[in-house]
């Protein structure tokens, strides 16, 4: 057959293609099922945590007998029932699933009932009569280095010498900011399901991002071996983190409450104690002192950056790690010096949100390239562009990481235009001059994002395909989807790797009895691992039914090609299904595993130095807000958005993270406020409380684009480029457009904390009046 | 058992007869435990995240029109649907073809996780069966109790706009299936010693509270769908004013709007904001569609509560209330109702019956602000209303009162006496924000800080003192708007 004749078989590729996410159709009719949703087991129990209501006690009696006694109730679990570990912590064994002596913050568990509802589980928890001995408590950063409270060691990044360069500076400046925490708030709260099965082996349902870590902590918590414990998690209701080592606790107390009462057990948390119990987004207290010459470009740097972990190490380590590697985001930092405490406080221990410190150490050095442009009388956007990384020099990262991708000048430069920004920067400072309560400001901020798991051994995935005697698919990895669109990508990937019908894949829950050892769907690396894992996987099927075809059809194998749904060998054509079940019947294997683990990457934990990063992906964004300034009332205006996804996967998916990251970022930087009392206890723990933004804050102009034609430097999976966390950084510009409008001539610098809200506004405008 | 204690409503086209059930069983709870119908989510179980959203469909007063209402089930207790039709998100795809709502949703990519779309998809059901051709601020009003983690909104604004253009859904006939189920008389149920009653006239209802003083009486159950939901309380006796149709009424006479305390805020309030268009900001930041269509003015002004947004504005308007209590009504104007932290005038077994606004009078002018962190659907930090009277540049009148800052909605009243009959200017305003730290000694807490409170009411009495200097009320969210 000549080429002519197949190319008029042409189908078009799945992989770039704007298809919907997977579940989409499902989730409109309210079919997609989620944990909750799944069929009940007859006898399920359902269980309720009792939470210590004090930040640090020693627990000196605990009496259950009206828990035990109440309605409904089978039977309660505290750290004594537990067989094995009592500790879900992931990296550090400091995190009790029961308190056992000691409490450290309010709302750890203490306690748990099973009972045959969960209004009677709820109800009961509250019965019961705890008696504490109060100790004092840490609750903030700042008290805990006074105190030299920490989870971990303090860690410094030294690159140049900091101190000369520092001395040296024509200009020098000091600032010290606060930067507040974020609750993930997924709307499907924290949940698992635990079913007993024969021989001692456990299933369990589990709300994670992380399978295999919520099956290694059942096992050692219930002492039971990895192979007697299977984690199933077909989607969850969002996660952005939170359910990558939280999820733990939950299924481990859903776990225990099985194996106590020999009966399924499902622990679903009600919102607020959901929002208490669980960690949340590190806040910061930043010091920087900055040198910097007449044109803004910094000389020297010196941050402190002090992080609230809370009570255990959870993955503190790792974010603040990822706080030091990003505070240079798109600089080059010739001369720094970054001190990174890990604060030991009687609060909920802190924990993964999508950008992983990356975030905050964005902040700190955004906050210092807006003083210095203020400072110096500048439109910061020059001072942005004076300290760039270079392409062929300053490109070295102060961890040693070669900066060979770089494309933040070509992003700034197309977005610089397409979103005038120019022009109205000019017109909003007319504006603000005749103007007297409303202003409004512009900025426009970069994204430069590391892409790998820093811990380099995490970098690694699996994936399982199956092809069936009719020639539909069946496709596993280790990653969860949580709503990021990772599945539908994977699929889209396996279809044009066997070039057929995206329909005729069948995309499986994650499940630890057939991918074993995933690492968290975190890191933003779902799509880049799971994706060339499920090639690897693919192609090996693929492989074999091609040697097969040439074998069957006496063609070599070069002459068998994959086409829209059909198999070409030499002058044969036939379907893939045809050929499958040929295949089948020729007993080739049908099944397929694939393994990746990201190349290239390498990095000493103990120096700081390496290359933790396989690359990096890049954006960059310029938001208008207008503030009332007798109010402190604010909101977006326009956003103009230019993100690096490489060669996108699926734009659509991938836009959808991009819209979605920045609304997020806006949130945590203007009106998502968690507020402790003195006691230690979260007020803000419920919708009504904590307010993430709603419809109407979205600006009424939103311009997106994703570059074109900048494929991935590295070999990444079609050339695509990790989009979950980078996108959520760019609504820092929505920050600075903020303290751009309350800026006066009066006050160029404002002491603008975060989140900046009415009332963080006021402040800062209060207190520049008082300067 | 007979018929008065049998809970009938519509679903999916059956007649539903509920029997023998936990009166304060949430409608969430009885969709998801009991017919295990998994599509509707729980976010949050205090109606402020939407997830649960669902649409009821309920005759209007006329007795025949239909109208249509987005709901939170979560915090709705079962037997308040009796003589409705509830839909869910299951109700709306006929097989595998989806409702415009549902296709639009796919194609503008409008879910992520998905978990929150159920609930976006009925109040977009209820939107498309309501408005023919929303702009932006009524997809974003009419969306405003649905909270979204996933996608930041805009897909989900273009498929609002998107749903209008496939081939509109066939509209069934509601109205006859619902004349069939209604009742004559009253719904009563018992239930494990614990009672709710469903009055359908006000004598009934006085009759009720007199013989059962301690009772709770449940309008919208905002607020009372908490008290189970959170604080697990077990509600003895629940009666229930949503079935009285004369105090749900809301008439405009020569003199007052006068409104029957079960009318929903959906229906109270665009006749209040008509006489007052300056309360029209505060109203439409008033909590959000599902909460506003239960949600009762009468509710908000008996509950009481020191952040309540209603209560500043009704002050300054000298709003009365009609109490009853048996067959006795009295009068009592609103600045002499409350007492302290949630204590009212209230005595055992009365009710508020109406609500009276006066209509406006020439040259008054009335303003309402909130101040908040989030512009929709927040508990307001402050709120604040003022009626103002010019007399050649001189306060003739003036009344301010606020929430947020004291243990009820008070009055200003050092401040409102210093500044009567003096110039209007700027330096006035500046001495009577200066009186309002002796009006106000705001707490700290999780909305704001006791400064912060302080400095933003004085902040919006200048910023109502620049807008009466300008003549204009651009606010950064109206700004946003025009631009």
């Amino acid at each position: 057959m000549d080429a002519s004749i197949k190319t008029s078989f042409k189908r078009q590729p799945a992989v770039g293609a704007p298809l919907p996410h997977d579940s989409a159709h499902l989730h409109v009719t309210g079919r997609a099922s989620y944990t909750d949703d799944l069929p009940e087991p007859r006898n399920l129990l359902h269980v309720a945590v009792g939470m210590s209501s004090v930040a640090h006690a020693e627990l000196v009696a605990m009496d259950l007998s009206k828990v035990l006694a109440a309605p409904g109730v089978v039977d309660v679990c505290i750290a004594q029932d537990i067989p094995g570990d009592n500790n879900f912590g992931p990296i550090i064994a400091d995190d009790p699933i029961f308190a056992t002596d000691l409490v450290q913050c309010v709302g750890q568990p203490v306690f748990a009932v099973a009972a045959r509802t969960v209004d009677a589980a709820r109800k009961a928890v509250r019965l019961a009569r705890i008696d504490y001995r109060e100790r004092e408590a840490i609750l903030d950063a700042l008290t805990a280095v006074e105190k030299q409270s920490f989870v971990l060691p303090s860690e410094t990044l030294i690159r140049g010498e900091p101190d000369a360069a520092l001395k040296a500076a024509p200009h020098r400046l000091r600032r010290r900011v606060f930067l507040g925490g974020q609750d993930q708030f997924y709307l499907e709260g924290q949940i698992a399901m635990a079913v007993p099965q024969e021989d001692g082996c456990l299933t369990v349902y589990s709300s994670t991002q992380h399978p295999d870590e919520v099956q290694m902590m059942i096992a050692h918590a219930t002492n039971r071996a990895a192979k007697d414990v299977t984690v199933i998690c077909r989607r969850m209701g969002g996660a952005f983190g939170g359910k990558e080592s939280q999820a733990a606790l939950i299924a481990c107390i859903a776990a225990l409450a099985s194996d106590k009462t020999a009966r399924p057990c499902k622990l679903r948390l009600d919102r607020d104690d959901d929002m208490i119990m669980t960690g949340k987004r590190h806040d910061f207290v930043i010091d920087y002192d900055v040198g910097f010459d007449d044109n803004g470009l910094i000389l020297g740097i010196d941050f402190e950056l002090a992080s609230r972990c809370g009570m255990s190490a959870d993955l503190s380590g790792p974010v603040n790690d990822r706080a030091m590697f990003s505070c240079d985001n798109a600089y080059y930092l010739e001369n720094v010096r970054i001190l990174s405490h890990r604060c030991k406080t009687n609060t909920v221990s802190n924990t993964a949100f999508r950008g992983f410190g990356g975030p905050q150490g964005m902040f700190a050095i955004e906050y210092a390239i807006e003083d210095i442009a203020r400072k110096l009388g500048k439109d910061p956007l020059q001072v942005r562009r004076r300290n760039f990384y270079g392409k062929d020099e300053r490109n070295i990262t102060h961890y040693q990481q070669r900066v060979d991708d770089n494309v933040i000048e070509e992003i700034f430069d197309r977005l610089l235009v397409s979103s005038d920004y120019e022009k109205r920067r000019r017109e909003i400072r007319k504006f603000n001059d005749t103007s007297p309560i409303l202003k409004r400001g512009i900025a426009m901020t970069p994204v430069k994002f590391g892409i790998s798991f820093t811990n380099t051994l995490l970098n690694q995935a699996g994936a399982l395909v199956h092809v069936y005697k009719d020639g539909t698919i069946q496709l596993n990895h280790g990653g969860t989807e949580m709503g990021q669109g990772l599945y539908i990508k994977v699929a889209q990937v396996v279809a044009d790797e066997f070039q057929i019908d995206i329909d005729r894949i069948r995309i499986t829950a994650a499940d630890t009895s057939k991918v074993p050892n995933a690492s968290a769907t975190a890191a933003s690396s779902g799509a880049d691992m799971n994706g060339m894992a499920a090639k690897i996987a693919a192609a090996k099927i693929r492989l074999r039914l091609s040697e097969f075809a040439a074998r069957h059809f006496s063609v070599a194998e070069a002459e068998v090609v994959f086409i829209d749904n059909r198999v070409f060998a030499g002058d044969k054509s036939l379907t893939f299904p045809e050929l499958v079940q040929l295949a089948w019947a020729d007993r080739v294997p049908l099944s397929a595993t694939g393994f990746y683990k990201t190349p290239k990457i390498n990095y000493d934990r103990t120096t700081f130095s390496g290359r933790p990063f396989f690359y990096f992906a890049y954006g960059a964004a310029v938001t208008e807000a207008v503030v009332d300034i007798l109010t402190g009332e604010n909101r977006t205006l326009r956003v103009d958005i230019l993100h690096d996804c490489g060669d996108s996967l699926n734009p659509a998916i991938d836009r959808g993270q991009i819209e979605g990251g920045y609304v997020q970022g806006v949130g945590w930087l203007t009106a998502e406020e968690l507020w402790w009392n003195d006691r230690g206890e979260l007020g803000t723990h419920a919708p009504s409380t904590y307010k993430i933004p709603t419809c109407s804050d979205l600006a009424p102009d939103f311009r997106v684009e994703l570059m074109q034609s900048h494929p991935n430097r590295e070999d990444t999976i079609y050339r695509s480029k990790a989009v979950g966390e980078p996108p959520l950084m760019l609504a820092l510009s929505a920050f600075h457009a903020i303290r751009d409008a309350i800026a006066s001539d009066d006050c160029p610098l404002p002491d603008l904390q975060a989140p900046a809200t009415p009332e963080a506004i006021l402040r800062a405008l209060l207190a520049a009046k008082h300067e | 058992m007979s018929d008065a204690a049998t809970i009938r409503f519509l679903l999916d086209g059956e007649v539903i007869e509920i029997r023998d059930v936990d009166p304060t069983r949430t409608v969430l709870q009885y969709l998801r435990e009991d017919l295990r119908r998994k599509g509707t989510k729980e976010g949050c179980a205090e109606g402020d995240c939407g997830a649960c959203t669902v649409v009821v469909a309920e005759l209007a007063a006329n007795g025949s029109d239909v109208t249509i209402k987005a709901i939170n089930s979560c915090i709705q207790f079962l037997p308040t649907l009796d003589g409705k039709e509830l839909m869910t998100v299951e109700s709306l795809a006929h097989g595998d073809e989806l409702h415009p709502v549902q296709s639009a949703m796919v194609s503008q990519h409008g879910s992520q996780c998905g978990f929150c779309t159920p609930g976006f998809i009925m109040s977009l059901y209820a939107l498309y069966e309501t408005n023919p051709n929303p702009g932006r601020q009524e997809i974003d009003d009419a969306l405003s109790g649905n909270l979204c983690r996933c996608t930041g909104y805009r897909p989900i604004i273009a498929a609002a706009n998107e749903m209008y253009s496939a081939t509109p859904a066939p509209r069934p006939d509601r109205s006859s299936a619902l004349k069939r189920i209604q009742r004559n008389g009253s719904l009563c149920i018992e239930h494990d010693g614990r009672r709710f009653f469903a009055p359908v006239d006000a004598n009934e209802l006085a009759a009720l509270l007199t013989q059962y003083p301690e009772a709770t009486l449940l309008a919208g159950g905002t607020d009372v769908g908490l008290w189970v939901t959170k604080r697990h309380r077990e509600l003895e006796t629940v009666i229930y004013t949503g079935r009285v149709s004369e105090l749900a009424d809301v008439r405009v006479t020569d003199t007052q709007i006068d409104i029957g305390a079960a009318a929903t805020l959906t229906d109270a309030v665009p006749v209040i904001v008509k006489h007052y268009p300056g309360l029209d900001e505060m109203f439409r930041r008033f909590a959000s569609p599902p909460i506003r269509n239960a949600g009762t003015l009468g509710g908000n002004v008996a509950n009481g509560s020191p952040i309540g947004d209603s209560m500043a504005a009704l002050m300054v308007l000298d709003a009365t209330l009609v109490l009853r209590l048996g067959v006795v009504e009295r009068e009592i104007a609103i600045n002499e109702f409350y007492h302290d932290y949630m204590v009212n005038d209230l005595q055992p077994g009365e009710f508020v019956a109406r609500i009276w606004i006066p209509l406006p009078t020439d040259g008054a002018l009335v303003r309402s602000q909130k101040w908040s962190k989030r512009f929709d659907q927040d508990i307001s930090g402050v709120c604040t209303a003022y009626r103002l009277v010019l007399d050649a540049g001189r306060v003739a009148s003036f009344r301010m009162a606020c929430a947020g800052l004291a243990a009820t909605v008070r009055r200003a009243e050092k401040t409102e006496a210093a500044i009567v009959g003096l110039p209007w200017t700027h330096e006035l305003i500046e001495s009577a924000c200066e009186k309002l730290a002796e009006d106000y000694a705001p707490i700290s807490d999780m909305r704001a800080s006791a400064d912060m409170r302080l400095l933003a009411v004085q902040n919006l009495l200048r910023r109502f003192f620049a807008e009466t200097e300008s003549g204009d009320t651009v606010t950064v969210y109206t700004y946003g708007r025009q631009h």
